[in-house]
C-alpha cells in the first residue's frame, strides 16, 4: 500500500525514515528513488548517506548541523513534484508495473547482464521449476524474457534486489534456507529476483548464474548498477558462461548498456 | 626509514577501523567504524591518526620497529601495560623498539583503541579502512605474526600522559532511546516491557550486533516488515521476541520491526558493555537525544587532558620506578 503522504519516523536522532509504503511496488520504488536522486543531486549540508530500500528511504543525518525540522521540511518541499510525477507517467505509460516511465534513471538504457539458465551450474532451477509446474526451459525462457528495474541492495554488498519477475515465476521462499549460493547466482523467491555476489545462505532459489561482478573491489566502478536503473538477462550457454567469467575474473566487465527496445 | 607495527599476539576481533566506510549503503555495504565512537576519537585526536587498532577483550600484544611511535590507548577500563609497567587505561606513551605494550581486558570495558602517530600503509576500500569481517571489505582482522607499515611517522612526546577524558567513566544509568521506527508493531504492554524491564547482554554478541536476554516482546501485527534501512543503535526484534542492538557491523538493510533506537551519546556506552552485564532503557524525544550528542560533542571538542605518568605516580612509589624506568629503557 502507498500512503497519501509519507511517513517521517525517527531511528535516533540522527536518522530519519521516510516511509511511502508498506509494500514491494514498482511505484512506491519510484518514489523512494526521485527522493533520493533530490539528495544525491543536491547534497543538502548536514546529510551523511541516504539508504534507499524498496518503499522507504532512510536518511542518515547529522542534527547539529541540520535539525529535524529543516530535514522534514527540505524534502516536504520535494515531494509533490516526485508524487504527481509518478501518478502522471504511471497514468500515461500504461508500462510494465515496473517501469514507471518519466522515474529516476529511467533514461531508456538498460543493462544486458549475461546469465546461463543450465541446470548443471544452475542448482535448484529444477526444484523451482517444478514447484511451479513448469518445464526448467520455459522457466529460463519466461526470466530471461522479462525486463527488470533494481530495486534495491541488501543484506550483503552487490546483492541487487529486482522489480520485474513475471506473475507465472512468483514462487514463495523456502521455509528453510539452502546453503550457500555459488558465485554470482541469479534468484527467484518472494515475487523477486535476485542477483547475489558472495556466497551466502538463502532462502530464494538459483534458477541462473552471472559470469558478471555486480561488485568489485578490484575494478572501476566496484557496483555497476544503480538502484532505479533497468536491466535484462541475455541467455548465454554453459560454455559461452566458463568463458565469460574467465574474462570477468580478469576485470573485464561483461554486462552492456542497451537502448531499451 | 621505514617503520612498522608489530602484531605479536591478538585475540579474535582485533581489527583496525577509522571512522566509517560511508556513501555505500545504497549498495548493501556495511559502514564498519568504531564501537566505542568516544573513545576512538579520544585515541585518535591524541596523536592526530585517522584509524586507530580497536582491540577487543581478546587483546593485543604490540611492538614497534624501525622508530619510536606516539601510541594513544582510549576505551575501555583494559589492563595496559608497557613492559613490566601498569598504565591507566587511557595514555599517550612512546612506543620504542624493543618495547612491548600488552593489553588486555581489565575491571570493565569491551573495546579499546590503539592509535598511532603515523599513518597505516594499507589500501582504501571503498574510501575507509574499516574492516569488516564478514564481507571481507577492509583489512582482515589482525593476527599475531602481522604487521603494519607505518609512513608520515610522527615523533612521540617525551615520558608517557593520562589522557584524562572524563567522557570515558561510563556509569551504568539506563541508556536512552527514542521509540520507534516501528513501535507501533509492538503491544503497549511490549513496549512497557521494553522500557521497564533489566536486559541482559547475550553471549552471542559483537560488532554486527548485541543480543538482549530478558522478557520476550509481543508482536502486535506481525515480525515481518518490508525491509528498511536500518541505522546503528536501532534495536530490531525478531519473531523469537527477543531483541537485537544493530552496531556497528549491522547490514544495511532489515526485514524486522525496530521498536526503538539508542541516541548516539549513549552508544558508546552500550557498547562497552560485556555479555553477561546488565542495562536497561529510558525513552526520551529527539531534543534531549540532540541536547545529549551536543554536549559529548562539545566535551570532546574542547579536548582530552594530558597529565604527565611520572608525576602523577611518584605519589604511588610503588610503580614510579617501573614505569619511568621502562620507559626510559625504551628510548635508549
Amino acid at each position: 500500500m502507498r500512503y497519501d503522504h509519507p511517513r517521517f519516523l525517527d531511528q535516533g536522532e540522527a536518522a530519519l525514515t521516510v516511509e511511502f509504503g508498506d509494500a514491494v511496488d514498482a511505484e512506491l520504488n519510484a518514489l523512494v528513488l526521485a527522493l533520493d536522486d533530490a539528495f544525491l543531486r543536491e547534497r543538502p549540508q548536514g546529510i551523511r548517506e541516504t539508504t534507499p530500500t524498496y518503499r522507504s528511504l532512510l536518511v542518515h543525518y547529522e542534527p547539529l548541523e541540520m535539525s529535524r525540522q529543516a530535514l522534514v521540511g527540505w524534502i516536504e518541499q520535494r515531494l509533490p513534484v516526485t508524487v504527481r510525477e509518478a501518478k502522471q507517467s504511471r497514468a500515461a505509460s500504461g508500462a510494465l508495473d515496473c517501469f514507471v516511465a518519466g522515474a529516476p534513471r529511467n533514461d531508456g538504457q538498460e543493462w544486458v547482464v549475461p546469465c546461463c539458465y543450465d541446470p548443471a551450474i544452475a542448482e535448484d532451477i529444477e526444484e523451482a521449476a517444478s514447484n511451479l509446474g513448469l518445464p526448467a526451459r520455459a522457466l529460463a525462457e519466461k526470466h530471461a524474457a522479462a525486463d527488470y528495474r533494481a530495486f534495491m541492495y541488501g543484506f550483503a554488498p552487490g546483492w541487487c534486489y529486482l522489480g520485474g519477475l513475471p506473475q507465472a515465476l512468483a514462487i514463495p521462499r523456502r521455509l528453510a534456507p539452502r546453503g550457500p549460493t555459488p558465485e554470482g547466482a541469479v534468484l527467484i523467491g518472494g515475487g523477486l529476483s535476485l542477483i547475489a555476489t558472495n556466497p551466502m545462505p538463502t532462502g530464494w532459489y538459483v534458477i541462473g548464474r552471472t559470469p558478471e561482478r555486480l561488485f568489485s573491489l578490484t575494478r572501476e566502478p566496484p557496483f555497476l548498477i544503480a538502484p532505479g536503473e533497468a536491466l535484462r538477462f541475455e541467455f548465454i550457454d554453459a560454455a559461452t558462461f566458463a568463458a565469460l567469467d574467465a574474462r570477468a575474473a580478469q576485470g573485464e566487465i561483461l554486462a552492456r548498456r542497451e537502448a531499451r527496445a | 626509514m621505514s617503520a612498522r607495527l608489530l602484531i605479536r599476539a591478538a585475540g579474535p576481533g582485533v581489527t583496525v577501523q577509522d571512522a566509517g566506510r560511508f556513501g555505500y549503503s545504497r549498495f548493501g555495504v556495511t559502514p564498519a567504524g568504531p564501537m566505542d565512537e568516544a573513545a576512538f576519537l579520544t585515541a585518535t585526536r591524541a596523536v592526530g591518526a585517522a584509524a586507530a587498532i580497536e582491540v577487543s577483550l581478546g587483546g593485543v600484544a604490540l611492538e614497534s620497529e624501525g622508530a619510536e611511535l606516539a601510541v594513544a590507548i582510549a576505551g575501555g577500563a583494559f589492563d595496559i601495560r608497557l613492559d613490566e609497567a601498569k598504565l591507566p587505561p587511557a595514555c599517550l606513551i612512546a612506543l620504542a623498539p624493543g618495547a612491548r605494550l600488552a593489553i588486555r581486558a581489565g575491571a570493565s570495558g569491551a573495546w579499546c583503541y590503539v592509535a598511532i602517530g603515523a599513518r597505516f600503509d594499507l589500501p582504501l576500500a571503498l574510501g575507509s579502512l574499516s574492516t569488516h569481517a564478514r564481507s571481507g571489505i577492509g583489512p582482515k582482522p589482525l593476527a599475531a605474526g602481522d604487521a603494519l607499515r607505518l609512513l608520515d611517522v610522527a615523533p612521540a612526546l617525551d615520558g608517557a600522559q593520562a589522557i584524562d577524558a572524563p567522557w570515558l567513566a561510563r556509569d551504568d544509568a539506563p541508556i536512552r532511546v527514542m521509540l520507534g521506527p516501528q513501535d507501533d508493531y509492538f503491544t503497549p504492554e511490549a513496549i512497557e516491557a521494553f522500557l521497564s524491564s533489566k536486559w541482559r547482554v547475550g553471549a552471542r554478541s559483537d560488532r554486527m550486533a548485541y543480543a538482549l536476554e530478558g522478557p520476550n516482546l509481543t508482536h502486535s501485527r506481525g515480525h515481518d516488515i518490508v525491509s528498511d534501512g536500518a541505522a546503528i543503535g536501532a534495536i530490531q526484534v525478531p519473531g523469537s521476541g527477543a531483541p537485537f542492538v544493530l552496531m556497528a557491523d549491522r547490514q544495511p538493510t532489515g526485514g524486522y520491526p525496530k521498536i526503538a533506537t539508542a541516541i548516539g551519546a549513549d552508544l558508546g556506552r552500550l557498547a562497552q558493555l560485556r555479555p553477561g552485564e546488565t542495562l536497561s532503557f529510558k525513552e526520551v524525544g529527539w531534543v534531549e537525544a540532540v541536547a545529549a550528542r551536543a554536549a559529548l560533542k562539545n566535551k570532546l571538542a574542547a579536548g582530552a587532558v594530558l597529565t604527565p605518568l611520572a608525576a602523577e605516580l611518584s605519589t604511588e612509589k610503588l610503580l614510579a620506578v617501573n614505569l619511568i624506568g621502562g620507559v626510559v629503557s625504551g628510548r635508549e
